[in-house]
Formats: C-alpha cells, sequence, structure tokens
C-alpha cells in the first residue's frame, strides 16, 4: 500500500513534531512492505482552490494533490486554529475531486493548545472525511502543546498513542483492502 | 439576435433518431498496452462514421478536447473528412468548445463543412472542462461562465444573421461584418445546440434562447438527469416555444455484448485505465456495476438490458436524439463495430417499435 504522512500545518513545530513520529514509527513498522511518503506543508508553496481539475495544478500544489490521490492511507496532522481545522487543511480539501477520499483508509492526529479543542476532529474534519468518503479510523490522536516541547515529545504516553493509531490505521486499511477485492471479485467482471 | 433559433430536422418515420459520438479519445488499450498511432485512429474515426452510415444511425458527432490523450483538438477538419466520405448521415460537433474558440472562425468552418456534406451539419456548443486550452489560447479559466456565454451568443448572432454587428469583452467588435459562406438551406444557417452537463442553471438559458439541448449523461441512476431537462422546458415554455421548439438529445456511453455479464467484462476495463488517464481517478468498479440495473443510465450490457433501458429512458426524457459514446479507452475497432452491429439488429428496432406506437407512427 501507499502511505502518506501529511502534516497540514503552515506554522510551528507541534503538529509537525507529531507527525515526524508517526512517520518514523510506520517507516520502522512497515517500511519493507510498504511505500511510505511524508509531506509537510510548512515546506510546500500552495495555491487556493479555484476548481479545475486536480491534475491541472502545477508545482508543488500538484504534487501534494498527486500524492494524496495515489495513496491508500492517508495520516493527517492537523493544529487547531480558531476552534477549527486550519485553512491550510480545508484548501487541501478543496483542492481534490468530490469523492476524493473513496477507498483511502484516513487517521488523524490533532494537536491543540486547549483540552476545549478535543472535539473538533469528531465534528468538524470527520464530516468532511465522511462526504469525501474516506473509510475513518474512528480513534484519532489529541495532543496538548504541552505534551511536545519545541521538537521533543516529553510525554512517553504521545508514543503509545502514536503507536495505538498507527496499528488501528493500519489493521483498518489491510482489512479494508481484502473486504473491497472481495466485493469487486463478485461483480464478475 | 433578430431571428429565431435554427432548428434541427428529425427522422420523422422512426419518430426517434440515433447518433454515435467519439470524444477522440487517443488512449492505449488496456489489455494489450498498445498504443496505434494517431494517424491510425482519426482512420478509424473516419472508418467508425462509415460503418454509422451502414448501419442507418442518423448522425455521427465529433469531439473537441485540447488534453493529452485526445486526437480531437481539430475536431471540425475530422469531420470535414468524413463529410467527402460519407452521403447521408448527419454531422456534427460535440461539443465544440466555443469558450476558447472565435465563433466566426467556427461558423466559417461549420459553414464550409454544411456546403460540402450537402447540408448534414450541425454543431452543439459547450464549455472546455479543463484549464489547458484556457491556457492555450490565452484566456483566463476564471472568465470560464463568462467566455461560454458571450462566444455562444455571438455564435448564434452569426448563424441568425448574414449581416453582424457586435461588441463584446473577449474578441474584437464586428461592423457590417458579412460572415462567409452561408449554408444553403431556406434559414442559411446550421443548428447549433447547447451542450449541458451538470448547471441546470445552464439548461434554463437553452430554454430561455429556445435552442435544442445536448445533454451527455454517463453514470448513476436515469431519472436524476431528467430535472434538467424539465427545467429547459418549462424556461422554454415561459419564453413562448413549443414543445417542438425544445428539441432534446441525449449522449451516453454505449457497449453490447450477448450477455450482459460479458458486455460488463470488455468494457470495464477500458473505461477504468481511461478515467484515470483522462480524469486522474478510477471509475469505480461498484458504481460501473451498478450499470446493470436497468434504471440506470448506462447503456452497457446484453441486448433485452440495452433495450429496456433505452425504453426507460425515452419515457423519462422524451428526447428526439439518442447519441451514443461506443470507442472509449482504446477499445479496437472490431468489437466496437461487433456492438455496434448487435444494437442495430437487436436494439433499434425494439425501440423504434416501442416509440412509434408511443406516438402513434406506423
Amino acid at each position: 500500500m501507499k502511505i502518506l504522512v501529511l502534516s497540514a500545518s503552515t506554522i510551528g513545530k507541534t503538529t509537525q513534531t507529531a507527525m515526524e513520529a508517526v512517520f518514523s514509527t510506520l517507516k520502522n513498522q512497515y517500511g519493507d512492505e510498504h511505500q511510505i511518503k511524508y509531506i509537510n506543508l510548512q515546506e510546500k508553496e500552495m495555491i487556493f482552490s479555484d476548481g479545475r481539475n486536480y491534475l491541472d495544478y502545477p508545482g508543488d500544489t500538484g504534487e501534494v494533490v498527486q500524492a494524496i490521490m495515489a495513496s491508500d492511507v492517508l495520516v493527517l496532522g492537523t493544529p487547531i486554529f480558531q476552534a477549527s481545522i486550519p485553512a491550510s487543511l480545508k484548501n487541501i480539501f478543496d483542492l481534490l475531486p468530490q469523492n476524493a477520499l473513496q477507498f483511502k483508509t484516513v487517521s488523524m492526529v490533532a494537536t491543540a493548545g486547549s483540552e476545549k479543542h478535543f472535539l473538533i476532529p469528531e465534528i468538524q474534519l470527520k464530516p468532511i472525511l465522511s462526504y469525501m468518503k474516506a473509510n475513518i479510523v474512528p480513534n484519532y490522536v489529541f495532543l496538548l502543546d504541552t505534551e511536545i516541547i519545541g521538537n521533543e515529545i516529553t510525554s512517553d504516553d504521545v508514543y503509545f498513542r502514536i503507536d495505538t493509531l498507527i496499528e488501528d490505521t493500519m489493521v483498518l486499511a489491510e482489512t479494508y483492502q481484502e473486504i473491497w477485492r472481495k466485493q469487486e471479485e463478485n461483480y464478475g467482471f | 439576435m433578430e431571428q429565431t433559433p435554427i432548428l434541427p430536422t428529425f427522422n420523422t418515420k422512426n419518430g426517434i433518431e440515433f447518433g454515435i459520438y467519439t470524444l477522440g479519445d487517443h488512449l492505449p488499450n488496456p489489455q494489450t498496452g498498445e498504443l496505434i498511432p494517431a494517424s491510425q485512429r482519426i482512420e478509424e474515426i473516419i472508418e467508425l462514421a462509415k460503418f454509422a452510415e451502414e448501419l442507418e444511425f442518423d448522425i455521427f458527432q465529433v469531439g473537441e478536447s485540447h488534453q493529452k490523450h485526445f486526437v480531437s483538438q481539430a475536431h471540425l477538419i475530422i469531420l470535414a473528412a468524413i463529410a467527402r466520405e460519407t452521403r447521408n448521415i448527419k454531422l456534427s460537433s460535440a461539443v465544440t468548445t466555443i469558450s476558447v474558440l472565435d465563433p466566426v472562425r467556427v461558423f466559417e468552418d461549420a459553414a464550409t463543412i454544411d456546403l460540402l456534406s450537402n447540408g448534414r451539419m450541425e454543431i452543439i456548443a459547450g464549455r472546455a472542462s479543463r484549464i489547458g486550452s484556457f491556457e492555450l489560447y490565452g484566456y483566463d479559466h476564471r472568465d470560464y461562465e463568462e467566455l461560454f456565454e458571450e462566444k455562444l451568443e455571438l455564435l448564434l448572432t452569426i448563424n441568425q444573421n448574414e449581416v453582424v454587428n457586435w461588441s463584446g469583452k473577449f474578441r474584437p467588435a464586428l461592423n457590417d461584418a458579412e460572415i462567409l459562406p452561408r449554408p444553403e438551406n431556406k434559414e442559411r444557417g446550421i443548428p447549433i445546440w447547447r451542450g449541458v452537463g451538470n448547471s441546470p442553471a445552464s439548461a434554463v438559458k437553452a430554454g430561455k434562447w429556445g435552442i435544442p439541448l445536448f445533454q451527455a449523461h454517463l453514470a448513476g441512476a436515469a431519472q436524476t438527469y431528467q430535472h434538467r431537462i424539465r427545467h429547459y422546458k418549462e424556461a422554454g415554455y415561459e419564453a413562448g416555444f413549443t414543445d417542438e421548439e425544445l428539441p432534446v438529445g441525449t449522449g451516453g456511453i454505449l457497449h453490447l455484448a450477448e450477455t450482459t455479464e460479458e458486455a460488463f467484462r470488455t468494457a470495464y476495463p477500458h473505461f477504468n485505465a481511461g478515467f484515470q488517464l483522462t480524469n486522474g481517478q478510477d471509475f469505480p468498479k461498484r458504481g460501473f456495476a451498478q450499470g446493470k440495473s436497468p434504471k440506470s443510465v448506462t447503456l452497457i450490457g446484453s441486448p433485452e438490458l440495452v433495450t429496456e433501458k433505452m425504453i426507460y429512458q425515452y419515457e423519462l426524457y422524451k428526447q428526439q436524439r439518442f447519441t451514443v459514446e461506443v470507442d472509449f479507452g482504446g477499445l479496437p475497432l472490431e468489437e466496437v463495430k461487433r456492438s455496434l452491429t448487435l444494437f442495430a439488429e437487436e436494439v433499434m428496432p425494439k425501440v423504434i417499435q416501442h416509440i412509434q406506437a408511443d406516438k402513434g407512427l406506423h
């Protein structure tokens, strides 16, 4: 499978540090069997969506959307800004076609400055993923900025939560790949 | 616009017309990996038009695309070649991407094809769906909507008036311009249809202007496409046009084999690989499999299933013309001909019979 780890924050280190931990854990555990790629939006020059076919976006924008479309598994890392997902992540969704996440397993890591934001992925991110037909991993990792200081994860528990997320993601993705394969076999063509 | 729109004439004997359209895609055959040369693909399009005439289809249409994986950039030139190799079958674009073209040039070319073909030419005007052609011709794709409306209006004006005084935003003004040559029919113009995709507002505009509506159907429930036709008719009635003055043509994908299973097995790899290359997305197998329902708009299956589907669709749309795309995704010409032969022998007569009975014709 093609696995893409996407850090969707345009500022700060918290989300980026968490997603680098996700990426290295995935690489260590699944790197031999699967293609694993990491994209940090801070390093990309993205343009706003204007409704064109995703293949027609140039430069970094084209590279990012094509990597998403090519993936079987997507691990999204998002900060919480103003009690919502950041515009940079919403733009990613807007750049993609309507059913872009169909037959893709998607899991989430959210980083926030306050516990008040715990339900933001549940009530704001999941509905978008559902609309785009993603196979969503129900539980997500929620991290406070007190658990990551600068480039360093200071809470050991964070590693355990990331391990659990990756395990859930991979089990769900592999199982669904098998389910979809069987479904397709039944169509007889 | 000073005169009323120029309407197509239809086959009154059958009560319905059948047509074939090709988008001029140039894709490898996913079963063999083979990509035929562009010259051969164009030759095969001409061959398909001749075959359509043999099978007594009423019209053959060629689309325009400036994307990679197509050979139909100069679709009117291909239609001109077809004009000289056929005698009776009507000819049309499907669609001409008028948004990025000069309506004067389009009219000159189409009118010339009309003269070359003894008056058989029609145009379906549509938008370009991808931004490549806007860049190619020096337009900004953000003017998508405005470009289409202005260019289509100018094309209709030229078609309906031999001397044109016009000014707009995207083309230099025309002052007492005599646009030639003129088709040699009573109206001295050609039937021009409005190609409509997913926009009900676009269907409403076609109705207001009283120009024929061509609607392409890809997949999904046939019923969902009915509402745009209703919008078109309602807008047309409100503007004072009668039902006969508001003709409807539909386009959809067709592939037949002896059994429905075989038809799906042979068609799917071509649609899936073709969609991946031209749109960047798979054609999901589940959605394709739903095409086995008689209520699906996709005309794939055994002759019995496709007959049932076409009659169901006629009852929904009451269209004047059924046009079908048969050669997408590198399907070998021999297989296309097999599918069309089955269609002409086993589906067309039954659909005609049903429609004749519906209209009280014999």
